[in-house]
């Protein structure tokens, strides 16, 4: 699970990230919506321990991201908005080279491997090099390293962007069975799709929070797309919600 | 241990499947080849002009001093321009592409993976080191150098471009382009290939400071076949301080 408490992230003067606050239970997929620029990826880099925070505190899985990072950088699997990929690896080696660093055991990386690239449909070209991979192979290799290790919360950055519409059902589906045993923090513009995987809605504008809640709640009335038009119109006063 | 290896033979791998290794390895072979027929020939020459005006109570021309000292010399020249170019992408590269951003979120600290590159780097410059004792051995085969010195001036080889490497590599931390990397790396690596130049007139403490910096100076001994703990000491403490630097960089990339 994810609990953020008042986070926030400076450059100098510029406020990325304000005073963010929301959870995210386990078993729960998390839609974390946001206009570009309204910091949704500062957030996520900041969940998975890559920058840290000016102020205010978060826990994933149970361990804070700035006093625990090592022990959060256990129990994580990361999407990066770009997939992390090494151009000149093959696919296999990529997700083998991931296997040894994130500790699956020597026995189990060859079938750990098989069965990732099963389940994120990149069986096809495991004998290819990254950098010969089509947008959204690339994708969803990197989604494959995500969950390589089968970690507790999964973190990932517009994982559909570059997708075609049949790949982007089959990693719909694929991020659905995730949500069964693991929390999700699902970043993302498309409104559509949070209304299709995602139980719980956060919503982000100007670095703040501006809605937050189950989704069944927050499109109970209007629209999922109205609510993010207006909860983005207005400068940062929240929606009621929930 | 294991993730240090993991990350080492990727690097690796970085390099055998690209073509850096083999251009660097080939490229410093040439230039050494060249360099050693230079000698050669040079050597042969004082040979027959020693044997044309007897040289009675005078110094015979030396094998190991003429050859093998003077290509070891040239061989830390080419390394101070070459091994930036095997550096320059070690961690710049990869907070370019991103990949940076997964091996710092991943279950490994960023000391394991600086060790991790600079074990690879390690690696590649001994086979590139040791495909060029083909030049002694032929030597070896055909005259009759001592042996002592041509191997200690190869510890002294590998020594000294480690610790290069290692300060090309902490270069290579605080930049994510390439280009600065191997630019700053170069000059810093010829800095210190000079720094013994102003001892002369220096004089003193200063110059005993300035040489002592120096890895010319220090490879003086390992060359004629003394290994002395002052040298040793140096070497390590260069190849030291640039996983040092390079660890405090990334740690700094993160905490910012």
């Amino acid at each position: 699970m994810i609990e953020v408490r008042g986070l926030s992230k400076s450059y100098g003067d510029y406020q990325a990230v304000e005073n963010i606050s929301f959870t995210a239970d386990k078993g729960e997929i998390v839609g974390f919506l946001g206009p570009n620029g309204a910091g949704k990826t500062t957030t996520i880099r900041m969940l998975a321990t890559y920058l840290p925070p000016t102020a205010g505190s978060a826990t994933v899985a149970g361990f804070d991201i700035v006093t625990q990072g090592d022990e959060v950088r256990k129990r994580i699997g990361y999407l990066p908005e770009n997939p992390p990929l090494y151009g000149e690896m093959k696919v296999v080696e990529y997700l083998k080279f991931i296997a040894e660093i994130k500790g699956i055991s020597r026995s189990r990386i060859a079938a750990r491997v098989e069965e990732v690239m099963e389940r994120c449909f990149v069986a096809d070209v495991a004998h290819k090099l990254c950098q010969h991979l089509s947008r959204g192979y690339r994708q969803r290799v990197g989604l494959a390293q995500a969950i390589m290790n089968d970690p507790e919360v999964i973190i990932l950055d517009e994982p559909t962007s570059g997708l075609d519409p049949k790949q982007i059902i089959e990693i719909r589906k694929l991020i659905k069975s995730l949500g069964e045993r693991h929390t999700v923090l699902l970043s993302t513009h498309i409104l559509p799709e949070v209304a299709m995987v995602c139980s719980k809605v956060v919503i982000v504008n100007r670095g703040r929070v501006v809605v937050e809640g189950p989704l069944s709640h927050i499109s109970r009335d209007k629209s999922l797309e109205q609510v993010f038009l207006e909860s983005v119109s207005q400068d940062g006063s929240i929606v009621a919600a929930a | 241990m294991r993730n240090i290896w993991a990350i080492c033979k990727r690097e690796l791998l970085a390099f055998f499947v690209s073509p850096i290794a083999y251009f660097v390895i080939t490229g410093f072979t040439l230039l050494v080849g060249f360099f050693f027929f230079n000698h050669l020939s040079y050597f042969a020459q004082l040979v027959e002009m020693s044997a044309m005006i007897s040289l009675r109570g005078r110094d015979l021309p030396n094998l190991n001093q003429t050859v093998i000292e003077g290509v070891y010399h040239t061989m830390v020249v080419i390394l101070v321009f070459l091994i930036p170019l095997l550096t320059m992408r070690t961690i710049a590269e990869e907070k370019k592409k991103g990949t940076f951003e997964l091996l710092i979120t991943s279950p490994v600290s960023v000391f394991q993976i600086v060790l991790g590159k600079f074990l690879s780097i390690a690696i590649v410059l001994v086979i590139m080191l040791s495909v060029n004792l083909i030049f002694p051995a032929l030597l070896i085969k055909y005259g009759n150098p001592e042996v002592l010195p041509i191997l200690s001036g190869f510890l002294g080889l590998v020594l000294c471009s480690l610790g290069f490497a290692s300060i090309g590599m902490a270069v290579s931390s605080f930049t994510e382009n390439q280009v600065v990397a191997g630019v700053i790396s170069m000059v810093t690596l010829l800095l210190l290939y000079v720094i013994q130049a102003p001892a002369e007139s220096l004089g003193g403490t200063a110059a005993d400071v300035f040489r002592y910096l120096s890895p010319v100076e220090q490879l003086q001994d390992l060359l004629r076949g003394i290994i002395t703990l002052k040298s040793i000491t140096y070497f390590t403490s260069l190849i030291v301080i640039g996983l040092f630097l390079s660890q405090r960089a990334l740690e700094a990339y993160r905490w910012r």
